[in-house]
């Protein structure tokens, strides 16, 4: 029965994918996208049925099948596309088949329908599966990349080193903000590094303790570490919490820190022309303030 | 008294929620930025000791209306391994995971009012309170 079936779709694959393509493009608007011009759409809809009837022909999962739907991801469209389409073909199909048929009964309903399911669940199987696993793919790597943001080191000048911390800490991000530390004051050479906590909205005791550790472990290794931009709102709830940050040096703001970090590296700034002002200024638009 | 809102803590990122959740409620009921801060350190402090400790629980927020005075009430609940000295954990410093131990009599002078209650193998309640100025 299977193979009777499968040549009637092959044969008249034409007819089919006619009607398959009506049927799709009357799904476009509402449905996806406005912004996917005609003719992509109808040129991706023809390699779409193509990959169904050579998935169809070739018994089950084929690798065109990988590349459409990397072609889709890449595309940006979403997963209902996948699932409507086969849907369509599924519908469209077994009305052919029944239509070519002079009689027909609920035995070959049935037949007819445990034949086209069985075309097409691989294929939306395969299908899903590629889609969701490019998604996992793409999400792991936003992953990293997050992870790679979320303890930077910035070589300001010859031994000065800013940690900029902008948002919530973690113990995963605690961690990684001690190993990023330690690794890029030896690496940059830095004789002072400023932690700056502008950004973080609470500095709760594991926040602290954390700070405190990764400084403890930079006066180890013979470097300085600074924490600076702590709001008054934040230095009122650690004094509250009775945390003692009174062994390593801190700084309200940005400015005060490097102030502070230049005469430790036995610097300062010298305007050229000698105006006192404008030095502040400089200073100023290097915290934004 | 106001509504009860709840936050559960099962992972390390429902304490940023319930965090969340007590700060929108305190600047609601007019708190100013530093209670705010203060507020959202001792729920941090709460849900942290509930995540570490008892694994999962509950932290519920109230907001308290009366004639004269508002405020937020918290309520920290776990069913976790209890706390057998209550006066031991009340000490700054003490922690036996090697922490600051400055948790618990932080949130105490962090806020108004400050009550533990806690029975060995049963669970952890903590209520804390604090009026807006
Ligand atoms: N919900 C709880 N259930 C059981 N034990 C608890 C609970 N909360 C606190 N404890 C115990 O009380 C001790 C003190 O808690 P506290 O929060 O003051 O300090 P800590 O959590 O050890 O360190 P940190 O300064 O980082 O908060 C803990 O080490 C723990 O043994
Ligand atoms: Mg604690």
């Amino acid at each position: 029965m299977d193979g009777k079936f499968k040549k009637i779709v092959i044969d008249n694959s034409d007819t089919i994918v006619h009607m398959w393509l009506d049927e799709v493009d009357s799904l476009k608007d509402g449905n996806y996208t406005s912004s996917i011009s005609d003719e992509l759409f109808e040129n991706t809809n023809r390699e779409f049925v193509n990959v169904i009837f050579s998935s169809i022909q070739k018994q089950g999962a084929s690798i065109s099948l990988e590349e459409f739907s990397e072609k889709l991801i890449n595309l940006g469209w979403p997963l209902s596309y996948i699932t409507d389409g086969l849907q369509v073909f599924r519908r469209v199909t077994v009305d052919y088949i029944l239509s070519q048929s002079d009689q027909v009964d609920s035995t070959y309903i049935s037949n007819v329908l445990k034949s086209v399911d069985m075309w097409v669940e691989p294929i939306i199987r395969q299908l899903v599966n590629e889609y969701s696993g490019s998604w996992e793919h793409i999400v792991s790597l936003q992953r990293v990349a997050l992870q790679e943001l979320s303890a930077p080191l910035i070589p300001v000048m010859d031994s000065i080193t800013v940690m900029p911390l902008i948002g919530t800490i973690d113990t995963e991000r605690a961690k990684l903000i001690m190993e990023n530390l330690l690794e890029g004051v030896i690496r940059h050479n830095a004789e002072v590094v400023l932690i700056d906590i502008t950004g973080v909205p609470v500095v709760d005791t594991m926040v602290a303790h954390h700070i405190i550790q990764a400084a403890e472990a930079v006066r180890l290794i013979g470097s300085t570490c600074i924490l600076v931009g702590i709001r008054p709102e934040i230095a009122q709830t650690i004094v509250n919490l009775g945390i003692d940050l009174g062994k390593f040096p801190t700084k309200s703001s940005l400015r005060k820190g490097f102030t502070a970090a230049l005469e430790i590296t036995n610097r300062k700034v010298v305007d050229l022309d000698g105006k006192e002002e404008s030095i502040g200024r400089m200073l100023d638009s290097l915290n934004g303030e | 008294m106001g509504l009860q809102s709840c936050v559960n803590i099962n992972k390390e990122w429902d304490i940023v929620g319930a965090r969340q959740m007590g700060r929108d409620i305190a600047r609601e009921i007019g708190f100013g930025t530093v209670d705010q801060a203060r507020i959202a350190t001792a729920i941090s402090e709460l849900a942290r000791n509930i995540y570490l400790y008892a694994e999962t629980g509950q932290i519920c927020f109230e907001v308290i209306d009366n004639i004269n005075q508002k405020g937020i009430s918290m309520i920290a609940i776990d069913s976790g391994p209890g706390i057998r000295d209550i006066s031991q954990v009340m000490e700054d410093g003490f922690s036996t995971s090697g922490g600051l131990g400055a948790g618990l009599p932080g949130v105490k002078r962090l806020m108004d009012d400050f009550d533990i209650k806690s029975e060995e193998g049963k669970g952890t309640e903590i209520r804390a309170l604090k009026w807006v100025r």
